[in-house]
C-alpha cells in the first residue's frame, strides 16, 4: 500500500474551511477523516461535534444556516446512506450543505461488506441533488475542495468532496 | 406511567407565554402544527413536514450558532425517537440555550394514531437522562404547567421537557410548507437583512 501525504492534504483541507468562514465540523469518525478533526479540536475557531449517525450531520449544518453560520459534515462512504431522507430539506430548501467523505469500497478495498455502499455512495448522492467533487490523486485536490467550498457557500448548493481509496490509500485487512 | 391529562393544544402557549428571543425549530406533524399556532408561524419558527427525525439536531446546530438566543424544539415521540441519538450528541455540546419539549402522544397521530413505543414500555425523559442531559423534567397534567415553564426559563441548559398529552387532534394551523421560502424568512428575521 501507497500512504499518501495524509498530514498535507488535511491541513490543506482544513485551512480552506476556516478561510471560508467555516466554524463547525460535525463528523462521524473515521480514519479518513481522523487528521481533519484532531486539526478542528486544536482550533479555537472551528468546533467538532461528534454525531451519532450522519443525518444528524446535515441537520445540524441547516440549523447553523439559519443563523448565518458554516458548518460541514464529516463522514466514512458508508453514511451516506443514511442521509437521503434529510437531504430533502437541503434540496427543497436550498441549505448550502458541505459532506466531506472519505470512501471505503472503491480502489483496492479488501472488506466486502464495504462494496456495496462503496458503489452506491455517488449514486446516492447525485440522486438527491448533491454536487461531487472527486479526489482521485494529489494534484485533484485543491481544485476540488475549492470548487466545493465554493459552489456550497457562494453557490448556495449541496456538495460532497469525495476523497477516494485511490487518493487515501486503502485500509490493509 | 401516569394517565395523561394534557390537551396538546393549550401547552406551548402556557410554556412559551412569551415567545421574543426565541428561535423555534420543530419537527413534522402535530409539533409543527402546535409551534405555527403559538407563534402564528412566525419567521423565527422554522417547521418541518417531512424528514421525521431532523428536529433536534437542527436545533442544536442553531443553538450552537447563535449563542446569545433561547432555541426552543418542539418535537414530537415518534420524531424524536427515529433519531434518539440526537440526545447524546447535544449531552455532549451542553448548549446552555437548547430547550427541547417533546409533546408525547405515545402515538403516530399523522397517520392514524397508531400506538407508539411511549404508550408500551418507553420513557423519553429516562433516555433523555441517560443520554446525560442533565435537566429533565415529564408533566401530564395542567397543574403541573407552571412549574413547568419556570423550569424552561431556570433550569440550567439543556433542557427536556416531556408532556404527556392525551391524543387528539394538533392546533389548527395552516403554515407555510415551503423549506425555501421559509428558510430566507428565517435567515432574514434573524440577520436583520431583508
Amino acid at each position: 500500500m501507497t500512504e499518501p501525504d495524509k498530514n498535507d492534504w488535511s491541513a490543506q483541507v482544513f485551512d480552506k474551511l476556516v478561510d471560508a468562514d467555516v466554524s463547525m465540523m460535525s463528523y462521524v469518525p473515521d480514519a479518513g477523516n481522523k487528521r481533519l478533526v484532531e486539526l478542528a479540536e486544536a482550533h479555537n475557531d472551528m468546533r467538532p461535534i461528534l454525531l451519532t449517525t450522519e443525518e444528524e450531520g446535515i441537520a445540524l449544518c441547516a440549523g447553523a444556516d439559519l443563523v448565518g453560520k458554516k458548518a460541514v459534515l464529516c463522514m466514512q462512504s458508508s453514511g451516506v446512506g443514511n442521509c437521503p431522507n434529510f437531504l430533502s430539506f437541503v434540496k427543497g430548501g436550498r441549505f448550502p450543505i458541505l459532506m466531506i467523505v472519505s470512501m471505503r469500497g472503491d480502489y483496492g478495498e479488501q472488506n466486502p461488506w464495504q462494496y456495496p455502499m462503496g458503489e452506491a455512495a455517488e449514486p446516492i448522492l447525485e440522486a438527491m441533488g448533491v454536487l461531487i467533487f472527486r479526489v482521485d490523486t494529489p494534484d485533484d485536490l485543491a481544485p476540488a475542495a475549492d470548487a466545493a467550498i465554493s459552489a456550497t457557500f457562494k453557490g448556495g448548493h449541496a456538495s460532497a468532496l469525495i476523497l477516494s481509496q485511490r487518493f487515501l490509500g486503502a485500509k490493509p485487512f | 406511567m401516569t394517565q395523561p391529562m394534557l390537551d396538546r393544544r393549550e401547552i406551548l402557549p402556557q410554556l412559551f407565554p412569551d415567545t421574543d428571543g426565541y428561535l423555534f425549530i420543530s419537527g413534522l406533524a402535530g409539533p409543527a402544527r402546535d409551534a405555527a399556532a403559538l407563534t402564528g408561524d412566525s419567521e423565527k419558527l422554522y417547521t418541518m413536514a417531512g424528514t421525521m427525525g431532523a428536529a433536534v439536531c437542527m436545533g442544536l446546530g442553531t443553538a450552537l450558532s447563535a449563542p446569545e438566543s433561547k432555541v426552543a424544539v418542539i418535537t414530537g415521540d415518534g420524531e424524536l425517537l427515529m433519531n434518539i441519538g440526537s440526545l447524546a450528541t447535544v449531552a455532549t455540546m451542553q448548549p446552555e440555550n437548547l430547550s427541547i419539549v417533546v409533546i408525547d402522544n405515545g402515538c403516530h397521530g399523522e397517520t392514524g394514531g397508531q400506538p407508539g413505543h411511549t404508550a408500551r414500555k418507553t420513557d423519553l425523559a429516562k433516555m433523555a437522562e441517560g443520554a446525560g442531559i442533565g435537566s429533565v423534567r415529564t408533566v401530564a397534567s395542567p397543574d403541573e404547567l407552571a412549574d413547568a415553564a419556570a423550569f424552561l426559563q431556570e433550569a440550567s441548559g439543556p433542557r427536556f421537557l416531556v408532556t404527556r398529552v392525551m391524543q387528539g387532534p394538533p392546533s389548527e394551523f395552516s403554515r407555510n410548507l415551503d423549506p425555501a421560502a421559509c428558510r430566507l424568512r428565517f435567515r432574514n428575521a434573524y440577520l436583520g437583512t431583508a
